[in-house]
């Protein structure tokens, strides 16, 4: 089993938080895991995307050169990452921010009118649990209950009382996830 | 060993630099390895180690040099550019014989260049740099475990030769973030100030004098030469490498660092298609494993060498293997890192449908 995904979005979004977290999972369920962060020299604000391999064997390049799977959080990223995706890859959308529809038709796609529904949960910052929580449903790489344990590495202290809103998040994510599976 | 965490490369160096019982470090900032000084400078004041952002890299290294005449363990970091500044300090302490641990998150180039990763400093790395007849030891990891491994036996070795050890590692080992295990840590208290070290006169006889001058020139051909015999004693006992089913083998890939890890997949990619390559990954980039590839070319059809430069540890393997076998290359240049595909299918290119 080797899976990797690509998350993107502008910086402040939480894609850092959401790739080290699946990568933190990963780790807790004893697996090989790469993280890279991109790290060109835009400052805040730009956009920011990262990549995560999570495998049984020893991982061979953490660079993500043509996405099996995407969880796409802007416009400028959709614009950036579908010409790239596999055949038959995974793209996971959040409909909010991004207006268009995709164009390729040899890709599977989930759209997530996801700040919307972090917002009905009550924060909207969680809107990346509900994309990351959707794609671990859909691709497993890791069990979801392993990416709600590790939460606790990232909301330390006075953010720790954000555990339940995520783990909440998280669930209503896959949730979704189990619908579109379903309605297959 | 300890719990396993997931870490930044950049950051794993800094830890386990400190674990090793690094006291000093100097440094000036650069991409793409700023987390290893920060790191740094969070850690050491709590530890009552030393740590200083110098106004340039040509005063860290000079601090770096100042330092390690005392015999303490210090290191800098920065990367290709900023390594590019230190040269002459590292002329300076190899023709001193003082023990210092220097580690190069390599970026493309030449110039300025980009932050993006590369291995293009590999010649300066292994054919000295500076000016002068010499060398440094150089690692070459293509793991944040093996970097954080290495990193202790850096400042093993360094102490061993009283000599310069460089890890030599690349902007995507520095960003990247891998689980990693840090080794125990080194009892500091035991550590005992060298005979040579200068610190004053003390009870000694005469004072100790470190310097790279000599300016007779039978005298400097002397310290040459006892630069060259410390070299030799390296040569036979320091190689170290890593054969990847290499056993049965009928062709080699050469690489190091990260092209290593995946050229690792290449193989596993040529022998899932029935296709006996192994790959031959020095770990020591110098001293360079001249023997071992010399043994294996009896063995195999060619060798394949992949770098992320236009083929500098070539010429190496090419020495190595001394026309007895072709050796081919395949690069990227500028900070592009192959794929292990692309790498594949380049080999099977060499194959000419043979297979």
């Amino acid at each position: 089993m080797q899976k990797g995904v690509v998350i993107a979005g502008f910086g402040g979004q939480g894609v850092m938080l959401a790739g080290e977290l699946l990568a933190e999972a990963g780790k807790d369920e004893e697996k090989f895991v790469t993280f890279l962060p991109s790290y060109g020299p835009e400052m805040r604000g730009g956009t920011a995307n990262c990549d995560v391999i999570i495998s049984d064997k020893p991982i061979a390049s953490p660079v993500i050169g043509r996405p099996e799977a995407a969880i796409i959080m802007n416009l400028p990223s959709l614009d950036k990452f579908e010409p790239l995706m596999k055949e038959n890859g995974l793209l996971i959308l959040n409909k909010t921010l991004i207006p268009r529809e995709v164009k390729r038709k040899d890709v599977r796609v989930l759209q997530i009118d996801a700040q919307t529904v972090a917002r009905e949960l009550g924060n909207e910052k969680v809107t990346n649990m509900i994309l990351l929580g959707a794609y671990a449903e859909i691709e497993k790489p890791v069990k979801l209950e392993s990416l709600k344990k590790a939460l606790k590495h990232f909301l330390t202290g006075k953010k720790e009382k954000l555990i339940p809103i995520n783990e909440k998040a998280l669930e209503k994510g896959a949730e979704i996830a189990r619908e579109f599976l379903g309605g297959k | 060993m300890g719990e396993k965490v997931l870490m930044k490369g950049a950051e794993a160096i800094a830890e386990a630099a400190i674990r090793a019982g690094c006291m000093a470090f100097f440094g000036y900032p650069i991409t793409p390895q700023n987390e290893t000084p920060e790191y740094f400078s969070r850690r050491m004041p709590e530890l009552g180690r030393v740590f200083l952002q110098a106004e340039s890299e040509v005063a860290s290294i000079n601090m770096v040099y100042g330092a390690a005449c005392t015999g303490t363990r210090v290191i800098t970091t920065s990367s290709s550019p900023g390594i590019s500044l230190m040269q002459e300090g590292f002329s300076y302490i190899a023709n001193s014989n003082v023990p210092c641990v220097v580690v190069n998150a390599m970026r493309g180039g030449p110039g300025l260049g980009d932050i993006a990763p590369a291995q293009a400093d590999y010649f300066q790395a292994t054919k000295g740099g500076g000016h002068g007849d010499y060398h440094s030891i150089v690692l070459a990891p293509h793991t944040i475990q093996e970097t954080a491994d290495l990193m202790f036996d850096a400042f093993d070795l360094a102490d061993k030769y009283r000599i310069m050890v460089v890890v030599l590692v690349d902007g995507l080992m520095g960003q990247m973030m891998e689980p990693v295990e840090f080794k125990e840590w080194v009892d500091v208290s035991k550590f005992k100030t060298p005979e040579w070290a200068t610190v004053g006169q003390g009870d000694r006889k005469e004072r100790n004098i470190i310097t790279s001058l000599e300016i007779l020139p039978e005298g400097l051909e002397k310290m040459n030469l006892a630069l060259q015999e410390k070299y030799k004693k390296i040569k036979e006992n320091e190689v170290r490498l890593e054969e990847y089913e290499m056993d049965d083998a009928e062709y080699a890939l050469t690489a190091f660092g990260t092209v290593a890890r995946i050229a690792k997949t290449v193989v596993d990619m040529a022998r899932a298609d029935g296709i006996k390559l192994g790959l031959i990954r020095p770990i020591t980039v110098w001293p360079f494993p001249e023997k071992e590839i010399a043994k294996r070319a009896e063995q195999v059809k060619f060798f394949f060498d992949v770098e992320m430069n236009e083929g500098q540890m070539l010429e190496d393997v090419k020495l190595a293997v001394n026309g007895k076998k072709p050796v081919h290359y395949y690069g990227r240049l500028g900070g592009v890192v192959p794929t292990a595909e692309e790498i594949y299918g380049e080999f099977k290119k060499l194959l000419g449908g043979k297979e």
